[in-house]
């Protein structure tokens, strides 16, 4: 099992290194102001996303606003609590890329219901 | 057992795409400074990503294919308090909640890093505790919602696809934090008893862990963090 202990060795190592490649080390850690920061942004996010139904607005502007919101506490979530601002590209684009596919999937799907709600209000309304 | 976890000083390679090409090319390990553990857990949640996103995908399809009014979630999800109708109110508290289960979350990694056990489970136990006052809260949100006669069949409200996709989406996001509070007391318990500096071996795996651990458990449960920012939005606000 001598193997584990090398992997101890080599996170610190890792750690020891981050004079040379700040960027690059396997546990680089931002430093706890930068968690604070973020933890408060998020809060501030959320309060802005709820206060955006309990004003009431409605339309192009309420999705607009929500998805603003969501993305924006998506990417701090995923960059600074999940470390992804500080990983190589090589694994980060693994974990961002893929999605990709799923919003091709809600493409093909919204078109899909468009006509299912077409069908629907034509034949339905015929019927009674 | 092969020795596959040294992990390679990544100082002489080319960042930014040159280096996604440099690390993908053949007969090499793609990963460079990243423990199979932490590889790991990233495909898993990738997986995890498909998952929900093919709820919030089906969610999408039944919203926007039905003739009938969809329910209001601003009225649908609101608590009667001070005497008045307060919109969203348990859903926004909730999301506070999850947030500040994340921010504990984060400080436990960095404390693990540090070698401070006792700080590390202390935040590794108030994450649970937020986690499972979460799911409390989620349990008493189904109890109303069930009382005043939602079902997966059907509401009185309106479309009878709101309670289908409701139970669903919810349901599954709550098991990810209740099998996350469960993950969250183990990790706890092995970094307060000091397994991560001791080498004591793992119980199923009889391998020694390290506070690598933490990070790893950090990764899974920011990921339910995430996946709530995107039903707040899509399922709660839209």
């Amino acid at each position: 099992m001598a193997h584990v202990s090398t992997d101890i060795a080599d996170g610190s190592h890792a750690s020891s290194g981050i004079e040379a490649a700040p960027v690059q080390a396997g546990h680089q850690q931002p430093p706890i102001k930068v968690y604070l920061m973020v933890w408060g942004l998020l809060f501030v996010l959320s309060l802005f996303s709820y206060l955006v139904d309990y004003v009431g607005l409605q339309g192009g502007l309420r999705w607009t606003l929500i998805l603003i919101f969501m993305l924006a506490k998506a990417g701090l979530i995923m960059a600074i609590f999940m470390h992804l601002a500080w990983e190589r590209l090589a694994l980060s684009l693994v974990i961002l890329l893929p999605p990709i596919a799923l919003m091709v999937f809600v493409a093909i799907m919204a078109s899909e219901s468009d006509y299912v709600v077409w069908t629907r209000e034509t034949f339905f309304s015929i019927i009674k | 057992m092969a020795h596959t976890s040294s992990l390679e000083p990544t100082a002489q390679r080319p960042d930014g795409l040159r280096g996604v090409v440099a690390d993908w090319s053949s007969d090499q390990r793609t990963f460079k400074n990243v423990s199979w553990g932490k590889a790991m857990i990233w495909v898993f949640l990738l997986s995890d990503i498909f998952v929900f996103g093919c709820f919030l995908l089906s969610y999408m399809s039944a919203r926007m294919s039905t003739v009938v009014p969809w329910p209001n979630p601003s009225e649908v999800f609101a608590l009667h308090l001070f005497g008045a109708d307060i919109p969203l109110i348990l859903i926004a508290i909730m999301t506070f909640v999850l947030i500040s289960s994340s921010g504990t979350m984060a400080l436990a990694v960095t404390y693990g890093y540090r070698g401070d056990r006792v700080m590390t489970a202390r935040l590794l136990r108030l994450t649970a505790l937020i986690g499972a006052s979460f799911v409390a809260m989620q349990a008493f949100e189904w109890s109303k919602l069930i009382a005043e006669g939602v079902r997966p069949w059907g509401n009185p409200w309106g479309a009878a696809q709101f309670g289908a996709t409701f139970f669903m989406i919810t349901g599954f996001h709550g098991t990810h934090v209740t099998i996350g509070v469960l993950f969250l007391l183990n990790i706890a318990r092995k970094v307060r008893r000091g397994d991560y500096d001791t080498g004591r071996r793992g119980f199923f795996t009889s391998r020694k862990g390290n506070y690598e651990s933490v990070e790893i458990m950090g990764l899974y449960w920011h990921f339910v963090d995430l996946v709530w920012v995107f039903i707040f939005a899509f399922f709660y606000l839209w």
